[in-house]
């Protein structure tokens, strides 16, 4: 450990800390372009000068390592002349199109000289014109924007270890290119380079001119695409996903996402949805309130007994899955089977070994084995339900669309209960069809390969009388059982999913934003 | 007999041989003692050359002057790893053409000097990185290596003393930034010819990320002479802080331009009035650029009592640099001459760093905006504050060099800059 002073503040840091990290410590933020915690440091940038006293000239503070009783100011007159001086010199060239411009509201060279910079930068000059490229994959490169800060570079070539772009020619005449033609088709990680480019040189060809970036609100969630859990943030507008953004866990996916999720957000904004619980009548659903259909429904269950056979999907959270068990073992107990998709291959990044695509395309198909849930069917998540479909008691289905199965599903069924967000064929046949709410518009967990219990929040509102299957499911298991019902998801938390034995010891509250991992974790192996 | 210009004020130690091709050739090299100095220090212990080479006081050619036998000795004593000298004939400083001379003439005195000095730092391989446009000098350079592994100086057990040296000759793609020590080791490593931050410091880890030894081409070449007659012996010309002898590259607008080579410390009025045989056509002295187009431009007056050393030049408000004398008379438009300067670096820039990417190119559009009598006077004032921005804010000091002559050439030759301000302005107004 070294100890020094930044802005008159001492500060202990383990030996090695750059006094970037350093002064982040203390709550100091030296701005910066070049440097980025997930990649290497050329130092470049020049933005991020310090002065050390006993140093002859301003430091870069993202590469120099504090020392024992070093006396650093972030703020001096000479390191904020210096810094209000390079930034001007990135001005000089810059076109300053934010009006139109996707970054702008996010922009770290608005943020920077809005903070340090000079009122009027002193260039006269007519400036240097590059123009706009197509990279190829879902990025377009606006090389007028550009801070050369050669971090889209180093990702490709640190991080997804595909070298697809470079910086050709020097001086004020080098600009970011791809080789020939080969662009970033075929890539699976760039995406992520929109992300970390500071300013609007990189943006995404999905999100252009979509949105502005402060109409967005942003929701902490988990990327629903596959089992590595990956931390993320939904940015809605007019209850609507506009895009997926990666959230900082340096556990399990430190900075970045794959571009099959990220782009796989339109399924969370699906229009034709189930708005209402329905009752069947006849060959008919009529539209009832909840209190009528739960009430009439567990009559029917009371009514008709037997076992129950019960299908879920590994898309709903750890709590919805738990209060369904909670209600099949509250009617006497019974089988749940789940359906995943596999795909043929992992998408490894390189530069980080614990971090891939996953094969299993589900978020959650740890956690239904953790509750004892069984999988079933073929490897594109069809198949696999004919005992199911010809039980002659109670099936249960929740979240299942049961796409693949026939109109006839579950027709000799005593009692055939859906909840789900929209229906199908096979759904038509229900007794009952209940409307719940797509994990983006719930608050719940899901539990990742390795067993790590994350949390989400809901960043849209559910359409009608949508609700969560944990309080649908949770109100009928407390009726059955004449418990306390759950009414929040950490009541339902506590209540359904850590009396499970993987899960026993998980606090709900102090999973926080970042989770935290089951004590057991199940098919830790595997893929 | 006459290399271009020789003057009986000189000492001809590194060119002594300018002006004979025999003494290219591996017969004429060792007719001329060649390879003697190698001998001798491949019988000395390794630290003893250094000290050698310390005692001499020996200061770099290629720039920054910093003692060579000091910068020896940061090298590792055993680190069990690879060690490399780099020979840095990369010269493209404007005003530069030294290196080439030594190389097209006595390329055997820097392969010995290559050798000595490998040993010494315990490398077994020696770069030689030629600029690219060295077409003539590398290819006789080539041809000496060639010659002079065929005579077993160079390669594995050098003259059976068990020491093995090899040298590759490589040659760059013409970039100016490949001249910068660590620029070049990138360039040799097959990546982007630019600037590492330091530390690490070459010493530690260099080429390769292994301990490397970065020297000027006319560095290397008084090392034989210095091993051969003893540090004491250099010590005889030159001053305290500047010992020995130093190749003056002299061009502009003196009646004899070429190189010179003469004890540092000797005074640049009389370089310019007796060696270089004066001004041409008689005109006035108006501006001495001393070491080369990253220095401080001195005025006339200033250049009167300047002594040409280390410590003499920046006494007089300049740097030695690579001894690159640019002498400019009266008729020197110098808006032009600083435009043309900081061209060359816009050029040049490697393009990392904000500070010298963007400001080289601005203050170049600014000094061609004067030029063409669209200036305002307030553009003094801003390209002084660019360049202050530029100065100390970089990996290299590339940017710090645009300072020198803008900076410079606004301080002594504001007028100039305000003639052309106020006759753009008279044109503007009619
Ligand atoms: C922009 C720049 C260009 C340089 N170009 C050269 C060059 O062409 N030749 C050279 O010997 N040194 C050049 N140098 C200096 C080298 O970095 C290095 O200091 C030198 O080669 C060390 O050798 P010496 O100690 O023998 O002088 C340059 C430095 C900078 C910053
Ligand atoms: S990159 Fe930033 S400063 Fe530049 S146009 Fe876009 S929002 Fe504006
Ligand atoms: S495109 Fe963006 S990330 Fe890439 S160098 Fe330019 S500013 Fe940096
Ligand atoms: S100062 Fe200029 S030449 Fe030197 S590393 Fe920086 S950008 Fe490159
Ligand atoms: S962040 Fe330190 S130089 Fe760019």
């Amino acid at each position: 450990m070294v100890t020094l002073t930044i802005d008159g503040q001492e500060v202990t840091v383990p030996r090695g800390t750059t006094l970037l990290k350093a002064a982040e410590s203390v709550g100091t933020k030296v701005p910066h372009y070049c440097y980025h915690d997930g990649l290497s440091s050329p130092a470049m940038c020049r933005l991020c000068l310090v002065e050390v006293e006993g140093a002859p000239k301003l430091q870069p503070s993202c590469v120099t390592q504090a020392q024992d009783g070093q006396v650093v100011h972030t703020g001096s007159p000479n390191a904020e002349a210096m810094r209000r001086g390079v930034l001007e010199f990135y001005l000089v060239n810059h076109p300053l199109d934010c009006p139109i411009c996707d970054q702008s509201g996010e922009c770290k060279l608005q943020d920077f000289v809005h903070a340090e910079g000079r009122e009027h930068g002193r260039s006269r000059e007519p400036k240097r014109v590059f123009g706009r490229d197509d990279f190829g994959g879902d990025v377009l490169f606006y090389g007028d924007r550009c801070v050369m800060c050669t971090r889209c570079v180093r990702f490709m070539n640190e991080v997804e270890q595909d070298p697809r772009l470079t910086v050709v020619e020097r001086g004020n005449r080098s600009v970011i290119d791809t080789f020939f033609e080969r662009g970033l088709d075929g890539t699976n990680w760039s995406g992520n380079i929109v992300d970390i480019c500071p300013v609007g040189a990189l943006v995404s060809k999905d999100f252009l001119y979509k949105q502005r970036a402060w109409d967005l609100d942003h929701t902490p969630s988990i990327c629903p695409s596959c089992s590595q859990g990956c931390n993320i943030d939904l940015h809605t507008r007019d209850n609507l996903v506009q895009r997926l953004k990666p959230r900082t866990n340096l556990e399990v996916n430190a900075h970045w996402m794959c571009d099959h999720g990220r782009h796989n957000y339109e399924f969370m904004n699906r229009g034709d949805r189930i708005e209402a619980p329905l009752v069947k009548e006849g060959d008919r659903h009529t539209e009832v309130g909840w209190k009528e259909a739960l009430s009439t429904m567990l009559d029917r269950a009371r009514e008709v007994g037997g076992t129950v056979r019960a299908v879920a999907s590994p898309f709903s959270c750890n709590e919805d899955l738990a209060a369904l068990k909670a209600v099949v073992e509250a009617l006497g107990g019974g089988e749940i089977v789940y359906r995943l998709a596999r795909a043929e291959e992992e998408i490894p990044l390189k530069g980080m070994p614990t971090l891939a695509r996953r094969r299993d395309l589900a978020p959650n198909g740890t956690g239904a084995d953790a509750l004892g849930l069984e999988r079933v069917g073929d490897d594109d998540g069809t198949g696999g339900l004919e005992t199911v479909s010809s039980h002659d008691g109670v099936v249960l289905v929740l979240g299942d669309a049961l796409q693949d199965q026939a109109a006839d599903f579950a027709g000799g069924a005593s009692l055939f209960v859906y909840l789900g967000t929209h229906a199908s064929e096979a759904v038509q046949g229900g007794d009952f069809i209940l409307p719940v709410t797509t994990f983006a518009e719930q608050e719940g967990t899901f539990t990742n390969r390795v067993g790590r219990v994350q949390r989400f929040w809901p960043g849209l509102q559910a359409p009608g009388a949508a609700r969560p299957a944990w309080l649908v499911l949770g109100a009928v298991a407390s009726e059955l059982t004449e418990a306390e019902p759950a009414n929040t998801a950490a009541e339902a938390f506590s209540r359904w999913v850590a009396s499970n034995e993987p899960f026993a010891g998980l606090d709900y509250a102090s999973l926080g934003t970042r989770g935290a991992s089951m004590n057991e974790p199940v098919s830790a192996a595997g893929d | 007999m006459a290399y271009p210009y020789v003057s009986d004020r000189e000492v001809r130690i590194l060119s002594k041989h300018f002006g004979d091709p025999a003494a290219r050739t591996l017969e004429g090299a060792l007719a001329n003692g060649r390879y003697e100095a190698l001998k001798k220090a491949l019988e000395m212990d390794r630290g003893a050359v250094i000290e050698e080479v310390k005692t001499s006081g020996l200061r770099g050619r290629g720039g920054a002057g910093f003692p060579t036998g000091v910068k020896w000795s940061f090298m590792p004593k055993d680190s069990g790893k690879p060690h490399y000298l780099c020979c840095n004939a990369d010269e493209s400083e404007p005003g530069t053409f030294k290196d080439r001379e030594i190389i097209r003439w006595d390329p055997h005195q820097l392969i010995e000097g290559c050798l000595i000095a490998s040993y010494a730092i315990g490398a077994e391989h020696c770069y030689i990185y030629c600029r690219g446009e060295f077409f003539e000098a590398s290819s006789i350079l080539a041809k000496a290596v060639e010659d002079a592994y065929q005579a077993g100086y160079v390669g594995k057990d050098i003259l059976g003393s068990g020491v093995n040296v090899d040298i590759t000759v490589h040659i760059g793609a013409g970039a100016y930034i490949c001249g910068e020590e660590t620029g070049l080791m990138n360039s040799l490593e097959g990546r982007r010819g630019q600037p590492r931050v330091k530390p690490p410091f070459p010493a530690a880890a260099g080429l390769f990320g292994m301990p490397t030894t970065v020297n000027n081409v006319e560095t290397l070449a008084a090392v034989p002479h210095i091993v051969e007659h003893g540090g004491e012996w250099y010590r005889q010309w030159g001053t305290e802080k500047s010992p020995g002898t130093k190749l003056f590259c002299v061009s502009g607008h003196v009646n004899r331009p070429g190189n010179y080579e003469l004890p540092l410390g000797f005074p640049l009025k009389d370089l310019i009035h007796d060696v270089c045989g004066g001004i041409r056509d008689g005109n006035a002295l108006k501006a001495v650029i001393p070491g080369g187009s990253s220095v401080p431009i001195l005025s006339a007056e200033e250049s009167e009592e300047c002594a040409l050393c280390y410590e003499g030049v920046i006494a007089a408000g300049s740097m030695l640099g690579c001894a690159s004398v640019i002498v400019m008379d009266e008729t020197t438009d110098m808006v032009k001459q600083v435009r043309r300067m900081a061209y060359f670096y816009q050029h040049e820039s490697c393009g990392q760093c904000t500070p010298c990417r963007e400001g080289s190119a601005w203050v170049t559009k600014i000094l061609r905006r004067i030029e063409d009598g669209r200036g305002k006077e307030e553009d003094l004032e801003t390209l002084v504050e660019v360049t202050t921005q530029m100065t100390g804010t970089t990996i290299c000091v590339l940017s710090d060099s645009v300072a020198a002559p803008v900076q410079s050439s606004i301080e002594k030759f504001r007028d100039e800059y305000l003639a052309l301000i106020r006759r753009g302005e008279r044109v503007g107004a009619a």
